[in-house]
């Protein structure tokens, strides 16, 4: 139920008084109410639950944590399995 | 998929789950809260990567599985009515009430159908004048947003044949009750991370102190559930229990204000039965006085319902942790994804569901024969 989905705003309108926009998920495009976030623009990411945007996908977070990951171990496996714990 | 794909890499997940196994020294009983994680974790097997000291109990944030049996019949009984246009998220369809489910009701003749959104009731409210349409507003704090926006838009549209029957449930509650419950087990929780990206985690740190447990934000791929297991891990180890963040690309301390500030414009915080676990107090939201027109439960007169829970149904346990779903002697025997007994074999969430459909029934069945 909580299930939500990460997409790219293609096209931002209104229909029925509401903000809406076109949100393209890895090649099928929805239409979803964009009424919580104002502030998002066309080209942002968003995720998307039962039809609604509830929040813009940090893409700085994003990619900090991916290098995060990235980093993670990385003492640890110059210094071998037996080096201590890196912290981080 | 962006976001998806670099968050399901193998060789990071490795990586992720080596550095559990080095900062493990003793055993821990992490929660999952999210029915959405549980399926994550069982899907990719996460579990089996960890090392046997970190036992992840599976919670109750799946809303399918807590709304309750009274609440099931009610949705049955308003489905049932002349006129009415019942409209559900397709997972409520197989729910179990006392005596049959919603596919039950409509192959009876009711018209019942599925959506995806709560706009697409909405649509069918307009389209169809002369019927009384009636959506099934269940969920956690993700989804309250969205059912929220519907009765708002029915009332600034005027909208009379609308209506939905609310089954909102609160996350924050249900960690105070199980932290408050005799005999709990839980040493830290993984917060449900959508739900956060609505609500903000402004409302987890005096739960973290008040309980001295860690609180982490969580998300669903498999880096993101392992990384929360990982800071989980960390802080135990360390003896710390603070509220953590390890889903900041989708959520932040204050969450949706506007969404928030629409959700106390219509509801109000009340005391709610989850099935199979009994009242919580104020751990639902009901739509305020003002909106009483637009709720099901007041519009239609539905009384009298005696319930009746199937006596080989232990959900209740399954939903509290208190025990895995290969434990239950019906699991994948008299209670299936086809022919469930509770919630929890039903929907995408269920715990149930999760260990039968990921291969988890054919351990048991291959281990269990004497």
């Amino acid at each position: 139920m909580c299930l939500a989905i990460p997409g790219q705003v293609k096209q931002i309108f209104e229909a029925n008084g509401t903000r809406m926009g076109t949100v393209n998920f890895g090649g099928i495009e929805k239409d979803v109410c964009l009424a919580y976030l104002p502030d998002i623009v066309v080209g942002d990411y968003t995720i998307v639950h039962v039809g609604f945007a509830i929040t813009k996908v940090d893409e700085a977070s994003a990619k900090a944590t991916l290098a995060m990951f990235r980093d993670l171990g990385l003492l640890e496996e110059e210094l071998g399995e037996t080096g201590n714990e890196v912290p981080n | 998929m962006k976001y998806l794909t670099e968050f399901g890499d193998g060789e990071t997940a490795q990586k992720l789950a080596r550095q559990i196994r080095q900062v493990t020294t003793r055993p821990w009983a992490l929660m999952e809260v999210c029915g959405g994680q549980t399926h994550s974790i069982i899907r990719n097997g996460i579990d089996q990567l960890l090392p046997p000291e970190i036992e992840l109990i599976h919670g109750p944030g799946c809303p399918v599985c807590v709304t309750p049996l009274g609440l099931i019949d009610q949705a049955l009984e308003i489905a049932a009515q002349p006129g009415v246009i019942f409209c559900s998220f397709g997972d409520m369809l197989r729910v179990p009430g006392s005596s049959k489910d919603l596919f039950r009701v409509k192959s009876e003749g009711a018209d019942v159908r599925v959506i995806y959104s709560p706009l697409d009731a909405l649509q069918i409210a307009r389209d169809s004048p002369d019927r009384e349409v009636v959506f099934f507003g269940i969920g956690f704090e993700t989804t309250a947003p969205a059912n929220a926006m519907a009765v708002k838009v029915a009332s600034q549209q005027g909208l009379k044949n609308f209506s939905m029957l609310v089954s909102h449930v609160l996350v924050p509650p249900a960690i105070e009750a199980i932290m408050t419950s005799p005999g709990n087990r839980v040493q830290a929780f993984l917060a449900a991370g959508h739900v956060c990206s609505v609500m903000g985690y402004w409302q987890y740190p005096p739960l973290a102190e008040r309980h001295h447990v860690p609180i982490v934000i969580t998300g669903f791929e498999p880096l993101d559930v392992l990384d929360g297991i990982r800071r989980t891990v960390m802080q135990l180890e360390a003896g710390v229990a603070e509220v953590e963040n390890a889903y900041a690309r989708a959520v932040n301390y204050e969450g949706n204000r506007i969404a928030q500030d629409l959700l106390n414009d219509l509801f109000e915080v009340s005391d709610r039965a989850w099935r199979g676990i009994g009242v919580i107090p104020k751990s639902g939201w009901s739509l305020r006085p003002e909106y009483r027109d637009f709720d099901a439960a007041y519009r239609f007169e539905v009384s009298g319902i005696q319930t009746e829970e199937s006596s080989l149904c232990h959900s209740g346990e399954v939903l509290q942790g208190r025990m895995k779903p290969t434990a239950c002697p019906a699991f994948g025997k008299e209670c299936t994804p086809r022919k469930p007994l509770g919630a929890t074999m039903v929907s995408s969430e269920g715990a149930c569901a999760a260990y039968y459909n990921y291969g988890r029934f054919h351990q048991i069945s291959s281990t269990s024969v004497s």
